[in-house]
């Protein structure tokens, strides 16, 4: 560098260099023409600043990209299908049908409206890219942008994380986020490519939400608060989870109001968001009122009334300047305040106006809850309270950084530290109660250890570099005829000093390579996995491919007549529609319970009992998924009691006793009669008995729980098999007509 | 049902000819007729061997061939070839051509084709035809529902003598079975079975339009998979690669399944059943094809195999699940060829030549639509079939297209693997469009690139002297400063290296005299020091002689530091390096001598004071002023060493 500057120094720098280096910077930028100088640092700078950025874009894009490379270019899971499945319509029919779409393929006969039921966020950004893309005349297919969206997201997620980073910390915390997000499990699980879920577009919307609300109060600028009331409604389009961001920012001003850090800035920032946000929010259909009208949604509200409350104090006591006479005032308001709000409340409940709180709002305050009341939320793997392993596995490194990251924000208060606090304790607080929300708290995670690490090699390095400048005027102290005395002890303490700074700076790169190859491991072994497809190891180590599923999706959508309806356990209700292309009875929306309930009804009830229910559902086929030939232990078996206790909730004729003994779930000989010939057992063990499943072992032997079935001479009256896939994984059997007609 | 109505066909044919009132179309007399028709596979192929003879006085020079009209309706290829010479030696020569012909006064029940003989017949001329016919749906399964146990039967229904509007003098009929079980078959005078092979004939002399209905009544092992559509669609790219992609729409048209699917069954070891099953096709792609891919609306289908040699490439493809009777799948497959096997230049166009149907053994395609998409910017398209095909252009938007590129589709209703004869699609296409896509990408980088850079120059902001726009640039202005500050300092500190290297001694010169100006300084205040303590040791212990004493040896002590001093600020100001540093030195060399003078007087005064005898009290109050001046100077005389200290 020096030898660079060379000609730009011409002669009295020399002397400058020497006596005016730290006397007066100003001088010597004058002295020296630092113009060029200056844009170069700018220009250096900004050029390390978007290469580190842009790769760390591309980064999170591709790794995500596993299940691609080990599989294909499809849609993973449960729900993606049927968003896929709206995707698809959308950009076939137009924004008005998709709007207006009354879907009769799903719960009949029920159907159900799909535009007034749905968060359209999603499926119109798909479309939106997809129409842009044949715009600049790249033909892609609707699929390849609905696999890809997600990985795109979360590469624009990492731009969002590294402009908050600057926001509450500085550039260099900002790009440390940036690549921490981009390769976090915790997001990675609901990223990868293919998992076309709200989740994937939400989680940057949510971001993006809070970094410019935090802006907003930080500049007290309109145009941010409006920008952030946008990204508030973008979020209310794609996920359910805007009830976090509208009680988490309330929230967030009542403890600044606590704090004393009431300001105009604020004021502008909330009344702007809020209004605006909630107004935006209206125009979609499945919100629709309850900003007003939810209980969940009564927070905000409140504060924002207290806002005004607050706002008009200040103007009082501005007015007044009497300080006594002020605090008099200030009681009788406030008391009131509280008095007329709590009434409004109370009024607005009693009456019905404010709806409760719902039961998915109850378990996440209350954990226990859903046990208790709502089998259905807690049958759900994803809803069960988090295990400390999985935040292990999920954050790894980033769960040590966390507290040294809040040390560092509560060390630097301000405002948008503060909010990063508060969003970061709630949102882990959610993610314990639940693991996939796991998820809304992995920005904050990351953002928070971001500052940590940030801070800390901040830190060491700035000891580094003093070091380094010690060494220089030692030699040319060295020179000299003597020292001085302070300079000798300062040299003294600085080896070890230094070696310590080196040998932390050296943990932290340690921690953070650890942190980069944990997180590959963990994408590519277990969130790569479309869960359609099921990959098992050979005996011969050889990659063995499970595509069962598609397989009889594939022949409902071939060999049944269009108008076939296909009754299932819900959790297959989206992929039978979306892939077998026939109407199901329930889906994976379990907005009816009732519904749910009937179909658990036939499946735990005696063959007969559950005809007559199939006849007055109309059904023609019955979908079951069973693990026993392939050892796949998700299947409906491992389900049913779920069935049972969900029949059981709304048809007491269903006991759950009556499955068990001794309280034990059991398949083979030893399990009650009611089990081994309720409909579920028959269906799934249907000649199941005559079948060899491993070598040296009966017949009929269940691989998947491991025992040999109870009931090999299953015979069935009613249905008869219609189709079972090669590794018997989905079985599907056609219900008969009634004998007496025809 | 079709069945039946073939049955009914039968009769009405039989009835037909009963009452027909043959008018002789000429007098050609077939001298000898061998027919053989061959239902291994679910097509029947028949190939007639006709020896004409011209018994007639006038030349012919056309043929007629006649079917029944239940095979006519089915008739998917027909082929007429003259041959020539005998045995071994004998070759087919250039196929003739066939037309549907309508005669008048002709029953509905027999479908006529004419033959345009390559020369007309003269009288007593001999010429041998060989007929190749392939026809589809006549194997009618039978029963036409079958569990999934039982076995595929069908049944073939043809004619012993063979339907035709002349004389035939001698024929003879061998029907090959599939090495299978034969339930029934017709048994006419002079019928053999030998092995799977049923012989009826010879017949001699026969009249015109002789009619003799034969069933057989067999099982097949054939899998029966109709394609109902199938649309290929082959790309043409310049950049070296032709791209088919096949779409099928296939059915299994083999004796229904009824019943239940019983997996178990399916997958027995032993004895599987499910025999009539369609497990897999095989494609048999050109050599050379790769980037295969197989799958279906939902997604990849990880059940096919691939092997290929230098001769061709060929793929095992299994759909989802097993096709039983009735049963249909949808799939889709595509390849890429290499350019140069398939395109070729001639007369200043270039051509395309590549087989019509589809790649796969032994499939019937009822509707099949042949797409040929060529480049953007292809002209003068035509097409050469060996068949008559249906013909129509459409544009297709693919990649970066703008005005889209011309598509040849091409339909063919009933094809069969006879079909499989190459077409040619002759266009004309300038090179220079190949480039058009890349500039168009290039021209779109480039105006992006314009754009970020005329942004990020640029200043947008509407009002240029809002406060928070000030504010914006200040801050802009100080943040960079304060980067390059940093930047600066680091700079200089290589830059100071640097100098050290270039002019160490010269430096160091300065260093030491600076640093010898500074011990001076020191000595001085430790000078001072020791002066201050003699007054307190006064005050304390009030001898004043020892006071004088150390005054004296200060006085003197101090005088030799000035004198050393002098010629050391001298050769400072002499160093031009060091213009900046002395004026410092200077200043600190007078205050240094301001303290000394003041330091004196106090010592001064303190002294009088003890020798008049004066109170403590009174001393002080009159040091106090002197001493505030001592110690301001003594602060600053600190600050400026430290400040040398820091050079």
């Amino acid at each position: 560098m020096g030898g660079k500057e060379d000609p730009t120094a011409n002669g009295s720098p020399k002397s400058e260099s020497m006596a005016g280096k730290k006397a007066s910077p100003p001088d010597l930028l004058s002295s020296i023409s630092l113009k060029s100088l200056k844009l170069k640092t700018k220009q250096q700078e900004l050029l390390l600043r978007v290469s580190i950025l842009g790769l760390v874009y591309v980064l999170a894009f591709i790794a995500r990209l596993f299940s691609v490379l080990r599989y294909e270019s499809m849609i993973h899971e449960f729900d993606p299908y049927f968003n896929y499945r709206t995707t698809l319509f959308l950009t076939e029919k137009g924004f008005y049908e998709f709007w207006n779409w009354f879907d009769s393929e799903s719960w009949y006969p029920l159907g159900r409206i799909i535009g007034g039921t749905l968060y359209p966020g999603l499926m119109v950004t798909a479309a939106l890219i997809y129409w842009t893309l044949r715009f600049l005349r790249f033909f892609v297919h609707i699929r390849e942008v609905c696999v890809l969206t997600a990985p795109f997201f979360a590469s624009n997620t990492t731009l969002v994380a590294y402009f908050f980073g600057k926001e509450i910390w500085d550039t260099g915390a900002g790009l440390v986020a940036a690549a921490l997000i981009a390769i976090c499990p915790g997001y990675i699980s609901r990223s990868v490519a293919g998992s076309y879920d709200n989740e994937a577009v939400a989680i940057f919307a949510l971001l993006l939400t809070f970094y410019l609300f935090v802006k907003a109060v930080k500049t007290g600028s309109l145009s941010w608060a409006l920008a952030s009331a946008f990204g508030y409604f973008y979020m209310v389009s794609a996920w359910g989870g805007y009830v976090f961001i509208i009680n988490l920012i309330p929230l967030y001003v009542l403890v600044l109001l606590i704090t004393a850090r009431y300001s105009l800035r604020l004021y502008v920032a909330y009344n702007c968001m809020y209004i605006l946000g909630m107004l935006l929010a209206m125009q979609i259909r499945f919100v629709g009122f309850q900003h007003v009208q939810s209980g969940e949604h009564m927070g905000a509200m409140g504060v924002f009334l207290l806002m005004q409350v607050f706002y008009f104090l200040d103007w009082v006591k501005h007015q007044l300047n009497d300080t006594k006479l002020f605090q008099t005032f200030l009681r009788i308001t406030v008391t009131s305040a509280i008095l007329v709000g709590g009434i409004a409340l109370g009024v607005g409940t009693a009456s019905g106006y404010i709806s409760p709180w719902t039961g998915r709002f109850y378990s996440l305050l209350d954990p226990t809850y859903a046990k208790d009341h709502i089998p259905i939320i807690a049958s759900v793997s994803e809803h069960q309270p988090t295990a400390w392993s999985s935040f292990m596995f999920d954050y790894h490194i980033l769960l040590f950084l966390f507290p040294a990251g809040l040390y560092f924000c509560f060390k630097r208060l301000s405002d948008a530290t503060i909010f990063i606090v508060m969003y970061g304790l709630t949102s882990l607080y959610f993610a314990g109660v639940m693991v996939r929300l796991i998820l809304v708290a992995t920005p904050a995670v990351c953002l928070i250890s971001a500052i940590a690490v940030s801070a800390t090699v901040k830190n060491l390095t700035s000891l580094l570099r003093t070091k380094q400048k010690v060494p220089q005027t030692g030699s040319t102290k060295g020179a000299g005829s003597s020292k001085s005395s302070s300079k000798v002890t300062l040299d003294q303490s600085q080896p070890f000093q230094k070696n310590g700074a080196i040998a932390l700076l050296v943990g932290v790169f340690y921690l953070l390579s650890r942190y980069a190859i944990h997180c590959t491991w963990v994408t590519s072994e277990a969130y790569s996995s479309p869960s359609i497809v099921l990959a098992a190891r050979g005996a011969h180590g050889n990659r063995i491919i499970f595509d069962d599923y598609r397989e009889a999706y594939y022949w409902l959508r071939q060999n049944t007549p269009t108008d076939a309806k296909v009754m299932s356990w819900w959790d297959y209700g989206y992929q039978i529609t979306a892939m077998g292309n026939r109407t199901v009875i329930v889906d994976n929306n379990t907005w009816n319970n009732t519904h749910i309930a009937t179909v658990g009804r036939a499946m735990s009830s005696y063959e007969d009992e559950a005809y007559d229910i199939m006849r007055s559902l109309d059904v023609n086929y019955v979908l079951v998924v069973f693990g026993g030939v392939t050892g796949y232990s998700s299947d409906d078996i491992n389900k049913f009691l779920w069935m049972v206790r969900i029949g059981g909730g709304v048809y007491p004729v269903i006991k759950e006793p009556d499955y068990l003994v001794n309280g034990e779930f059991r398949v083979d000989k030893g399990a009650s009669p009611k089990m081994l010939n309720c409909l579920m057992y028959k269906l799934c063990y249907y000649r199941f008995g005559e079948l060899v499943t491993e070598y040296g072992k009966p017949t009929g032997y269940d691989r998947a729980r491991g025992v040999e079935i109870g009931n090999k001479d299953i015979k069935l009256e009613h249905l008869e098999e219609a189709y079972t896939t090669s590794n018997w994984i989905v079985r599907i059997y056609r219900v008969k007509p009634p004998t007496n007609r025809l | 049902m079709m069945k039946n109505s073939s049955v009914v066909d039968q009769l009405l044919l039989l009835l037909a000819i009963t009452i027909l009132t043959t008018p002789v179309l000429s007098d050609l007399v077939l001298s000898k007729v061998e027919r053989r028709i061959d239902v291994t596979s679910q097509i029947a192929r028949v190939t007639k061997t006709l020896k004409v003879v011209n018994s007639g006085s006038e030349s012919v020079s056309e043929f007629t061939l006649t079917f029944p009209k239940f095979l006519g309706n089915n008739l998917a290829y027909l082929s007429v070839s003259h041959s020539e010479g005998k045995g071994k030696s004998k070759r087919s020569l250039a196929n003739l051509s066939v037309k549907e012909a309508n005669p008048k006064g002709m029953p509905d029940s027999i479908s006529f084709y004419s033959v345009t003989l390559p020369k007309p017949l003269n009288k007593g001329d001999t010429l041998t035809l060989e007929v190749v016919a392939a026809f589809t749906n006549v194997l009618q399964p039978f029963p036409e529902k079958i569990t999934q146990r039982d076995i595929h039967l069908v049944m073939l229904q043809e004619s012993a003598q063979y339907l035709s509007p002349y004389v035939v003098e001698s024929q003879s009929l061998s029907i090959k079975l599939p090495n299978a079980r034969i339930e029934s078959y017709t048994k006419l005078e002079n019928t053999k079975l030998q092995g799977s092979e049923i012989k009826y004939g010879p017949y001699k002399n026969l009249a015109e339009y002789s009619y003799a209905p034969i069933v057989v009544h067999f099982e097949s092992k054939a899998a029966f998979a109709v394609a109902e559509k199938l649309v290929r669609e082959i790309e043409v790219s310049h950049w070296g690669n032709v791209q088919v992609t096949e779409h099928y729409n296939l059915v299994h048209r083999g004796a229904q399944l009824k019943g239940e699917f019983s997996r178990l069954e399916y997958q027995d070891r032993p004895n599987p059943q499910g025999v009539s099953a369609l497990r897999h096709l095989l494609a048999r792609l050109p050599p050379r094809a790769h980037s295969i891919y197989y799958r279906d609306d939902i997604g990849n289908i990880s059940t096919s195999q691939m092997q290929s040699d230098s001769k061709k490439t060929e793929v095992l493809i299994e759909p989802r699940f097993p096709l039983f009777g009735g049963w249909k799948t949808f799939f889709t497959i595509g390849y890429g060829l290499p350019l140069s096997d398939f395109l070729f230049a001639s007369e200043g166009k270039r051509f395309l030549d590549i087989s019509f149907g589809s790649p796969m053994l032994d499939l019937v395609t009822e509707k099949l639509i042949v797409q040929v998409v060529l480049p953007e910017g292809s002209k003068d398209i035509s097409v050469t079939t060996p068949f008559a095909v249906k013909q129509s252009h459409e544009i297709k938007y693919s990649h970066l297209d703008i005005a889209g590129r011309p598509v040849v589709v091409l339909e063919k209703n009933n094809v069969v693997p006879d079909h499989n004869q190459k077409i040619q699609v002759y266009y004309k296409f300038s090179n220079i469009n190949l480039l058009s896509e890349p500039l168009m990408l290039i021209t779109g980088f480039f105006v992006l690139f314009i754009t970020c850079i005329i942004y990020t120059r640029a200043d947008f902001s509407i009002s240029k002297s809002s406060a928070a726009y000030l504010a914006k640039l200040q801050w802009d202005e100080v943040h960079w400063n304060l980067v390059s500050v940093t930047f600066t300092c680091n700079l200089l500190i290589s830059y100071v290296v640097d100098i050290e290297n270039m002019a160490l001694s010269f430096v160091y010169q300065v260093l030491a005299t600076l640093q010898e100006v500074q011990n001076i300084i020191q000595k001085c205040l430790a000078a001072h020091d020791k002066l201050e303590a003699s007054l307190r040791d006064l005050s304390r212990t009030g001898d004043i002689q020892t006071c004088k004493a150390a005054r004296k040896s200060t006085d003197s002590l101090l005088k030799d530091l000035s004198k050393d001093l002098r010629p050391l600020l001298a050769s400072l100001q002499s160093f031009p390096s060091a213009s900046h540093i002395s004026p410092k030195v200077e200043e600190l060399v007078a205050k240094e001598k301001e303290l000394q003078e003041k330091l004196m007087a106090k010592h001064t005064t303190v002294v009088e004071g003890y020798e008049k005898k004066s109170s403590g009290r009174d001393i002080e109050n009159r040091i106090a002023s002197q001493q505030q001046k001592i110690v301001a100077l003594r602060q600053e005389v600190d600050d400026l060493l430290e400040f040398i200290d820091e050079i």
